[in-house]
């Protein structure tokens, strides 16, 4: 498809009125900004994925009966919960980053994970921390007899919490999950403080080459707007279609 | 459980993660946490003091000790910028949050989409946003107000605390009880009278630990200021790394700041839970 008449009346704008956005006119800004769109989206379905995947990994653990693995859960939801996620991720990507490295033939060195690896680690396991609460309060909702039936049907505790308990709790904890998803969407941006290449990073040097700061930055807040309200409107639609008629309130 | 209550021989049905459901969940409390932090953090720095010391170098923990002070101001302006931005986003957002149940639909509409945009957006695209685009100082009439920096990105903070605490207003508002409005209304109370003797008082309860838990995710939020420039405790850890230059300290210096933060934000954490379950209407 060819959008250079979209592009030309961008170009109109900026002649007429001088909002200059050159994001749409310049192919190389078109470029830059559109890449870094892609990572900040590759970044946050990562995210997205392995937090709920942390999540339900982190609930079971935390029904487990072995109190050394309860207790190393509690401390790893504690300590992601109650310290600031930019420092974390500081932490990881310098602190631990600087022991993981190795050196090339040439004698460079060279860190193991790459800064988006790291970024893509520290977040998820900061929303997976809210995660493991989310869905442990979602499987204590789940009623006591209903466990009981599981157990009665002879199902192990395993086959129970993936069969039963979990497709329960998981419907209840839906909407409180929303909120923390959209919460780690908005989170990714930190990744520009370890020079991730998403979007905020590829706007920031767009208005210093082009000096538009306030057209991008409105333009990434209208953007980020959007992709929060895209996955509200995703989630809203997941949780009507799981719904089980008549079990949940409302 | 009713077998229970029997003192007569009763087969009990085979319980599935009995030992887990039946007793009380063990506590994390701070103390172990902190204990854990600084058991690791010693670790680190005995074990590198070690290396240290044979090359003549001072060890790692007296390194810390020396930077305390200044991590410490850092720190301290970290807390003043969240209580200055959860003041203002208060002082703000319950209005807003007002306007978002109000009669006039254009009231309720704009109020509702102020809150959704900036509830919605990024902190730290706000946060540049603020930093870039509010001028460096305000003039009313003859007296130039300066705005430095870190004012400025408090107002950048306090922008998303005032749309969830207008998000909290309404939804505690919705969450009394119709017949409450129904009652009200069969006393003569006008619409005012029943907003701010009936429901709002209630709702101050039910909006308290929700706020707290809004105060705790603002602290943790106040370094991304560093990423625009602030000197507060993360930058100044910047600094003090790069002056030391020793690659060594990058890990007990990074656990050093987010132990600060672990001890400032758990008690707030474990104060709104204990408040909540207090306040459990059933």
């Amino acid at each position: 498809m060819d959008f250079s008449p979209l592009w030309d009346w961008f170009r109109v704008l900026h002649a007429t009125s001088g909002i200059k956005l050159t994001i749409f006119y310049d192919s190389f800004d078109r470029w830059r900004f559109f890449n870094g769109f892609l990572t900040s989206v590759r970044l946050m379905g990562v995210c997205l994925v392995a937090s709920v995947v942390i999540g339900v990994v982190g609930a079971w653990i935390q029904g487990s009966r072995l109190r050394v693995l309860r207790l190393v859960t509690q401390g790893y939801i504690q300590f992601f919960r109650n310290t600031p996620p930019l420092v974390q991720l500081y932490f990881f990507y310098f602190a631990l980053g600087s022991y993981l490295k190795v050196t090339t033939g040439n004698g460079m060195s060279v860190p193991i994970v790459s800064n988006f690896t790291w970024a893509a680690i520290c977040l998820s396991f900061y929303a997976g921390a809210f995660n493991v609460e989310i869905f442990r309060a979602g499987i204590e909702a789940v009623p006591r007899e209903t466990m009981e039936a599981a157990e009665s049907l002879g199902y192990s505790r395993l086959k129970a919490y993936a069969y039963v308990i979990l497709p329960l709790a998981f419907r209840i904890s839906l909407p409180a999950l929303n909120n923390n998803l959209v919460n780690l969407v908005k989170t990714t941006t930190i990744a520009y403080a370890i020079a991730v290449p998403e979007m905020l990073y590829v706007a920031n040097q767009i208005w210093s080459d082009e000096s538009n700061v306030p057209e991008m930055m409105n333009v990434l807040l209208i953007v980020y707007v959007s992709l929060v309200g895209v996955l509200v409107y995703v989630m809203g639609r997941w949780e009507r279609a799981l719904r089980v008629p008549g079990y949940m309130p409302a | 459980m009713i077998v229970s209550r029997t003192d007569l021989a009763v087969l009990k049905p085979f319980r599935l993660g009995a030992a887990a459901t039946s007793s009380e969940p063990w506590r994390f409390t701070l103390w172990h946490g902190v204990a854990l932090l600084a058991a690791l953090a010693v670790a680190i720095g005995i074990g590198e003091a070690q290396a240290q010391a044979a090359i003549g170098k001072p060890g790692i923990i007296e390194t810390m000790i020396k930077w305390t002070p200044l991590l410490l101001q850092g720190f301290a302006l970290n807390i003043a910028m969240s209580f200055l931005a959860m003041a203002i986003g208060t002082v703000v957002g319950v209005p807003l949050g007002l306007a978002q149940i109000s009669l006039l639909p254009p009231i309720r509409g704009s109020s509702w989409f102020v809150t959704q945009f900036f509830r919605n957006s990024p902190w730290l695209v706000l946060l540049f946003y603020c930093m870039l685009l509010l001028p460096f100082e305000v003039r009313i009439g003859d007296t130039v107000v300066p705005l430095p920096g870190w004012l400025k990105s408090t107002i950048g903070l306090s922008l998303p605390v005032m749309a969830n605490v207008s998000e909290l207003v309404r939804g505690a508002v919705r969450s009394i009880p119709y017949t409450q409005w129904e009652a009200a209304e069969s006393l003569a109370m006008t619409r005012r009278q029943t907003l701010w003797m009936i429901i709002l008082p209630q709702c101050v309860k039910r909006m308290t630990p929700p706020w707290m838990n809004l105060y705790a995710i603002l602290t943790v939020a106040t370094p991304l200021t560093s990423v625009v420039g602030v000197s507060e405790a993360m930058t100044l850890t910047g600094d003090i790394l790069s002056s030391e230059g020793r690659t060594e300290l990058l890990v007990p210096m990074y656990l050093y700041l987010l132990l600060f933060f672990f001890i400032y934000c758990y008690p707030i954490a474990r104060a709104t839970i204990a408040l909540e379950k207090r306040f459990q209407v059933r």
